[in-house]
């Protein structure tokens, strides 16, 4: 076992119905939570911010703007990583079909859908997409520097 | 719940809109109405005042791409002021400044939609 693994982890978890008006409540989750570990007030907005996309992204497509079902927020703080998992039961998502826009080509033909992915790539250090049993999950990784 | 308010004012010919609080998934539906007012009415010269926009998401941003290219090519523009460093960087993130006008002031914006109707001239 290393040193590593022996340090304790922290774990929250929020659940929020699938809708637009509860995005705020995951933000302030998480922000208080990023806070908490540690991050700056930039960081702490960045987190935010990809947790936002994610959410977006399940109530559009894994939900479809369905407003009874449920998505699962897990923060789990093991220093220096800050680690968000965000958990739903829809539709299952295929980050491989999506294609990564080049910025620039992209904005000269004013397209206005897909720019979270892209976003939260930018904010947060890592972010992967899994289909686990009756679920799917999307995992973003901070670090703290 | 965070709150996002737009409200309506013009300065010459310029149609000002000023964002305040928080623009996300919930709150972009309220902007998309607000622009297409706007353009119905054939107010094609837009300024957007960022200054008390505290939060935008991809939604939000979403809305500027869905109507940039209708509004250039009635002749007008959407040009941003007064951004705070947070909001502005989420712009940039996504290469934003390449394709809209953003200014620090709000005066400035005005005298370059100015400038370019005398020009046209």
């Amino acid at each position: 076992m290393t040193n590593r693994s022996k340090q304790k982890t922290t774990t929250l978890n929020l659940r929020i119905p699938s809708q637009t008006e509860k995005l705020s409540l995951a933000r302030e989750f998480v922000a208080d939570a990023a806070k908490v570990f540690g991050f700056e007030e930039d960081d702490v907005h960045n987190i935010a911010l990809a947790v936002d996309e994610a959410c977006t992204n399940i109530i559009k497509h894994a939900y479809n703007y369905a407003t009874d079902k449920e998505i699962e927020i897990v923060v789990s703080m093991n220093s220096p990583e800050f680690e968000i998992l965000i958990e739903d039961k829809g539709k299952h998502f295929n980050p491989q079909g999506v294609v990564m826009p080049e910025m620039k080509e992209y904005l000269s033909h004013y397209k206005k859908g897909g720019l979270g992915m892209y976003l939260m790539k930018k904010l947060v250090d890592k972010v992967e997409y899994s289909i686990q049993p009756r679920k799917n999950v999307v995992r973003l990784i901070k670090y703290l520097h | 719940m965070n709150e996002f308010k737009i409200s309506f004012r013009e300065s010459g010919k310029i149609h000002v809109m000023e964002l305040k609080g928080y623009l996300d998934a919930h709150t972009a539906p309220n902007l998309e109405e607000a622009f297409q007012k706007l353009v119905n009415a054939k107010k094609f010269n837009i300024l957007v005042n960022c200054k008390d926009l505290a939060y935008i998401s991809s939604a939000g941003l979403g809305v500027f791409m869905a109507f940039i290219e209708d509004i250039r090519t009635s002749g007008g523009d959407i040009k941003m002021s007064n951004m705070t460093p947070k909001v502005y960087n989420i712009f940039d993130l996504l290469g934003f400044p390449m394709l809209y006008e953003i200014f620090s002031d709000e005066h400035e914006a005005v005298k370059k939609f100015d400038a370019k109707k005398q020009s046209s001239k």
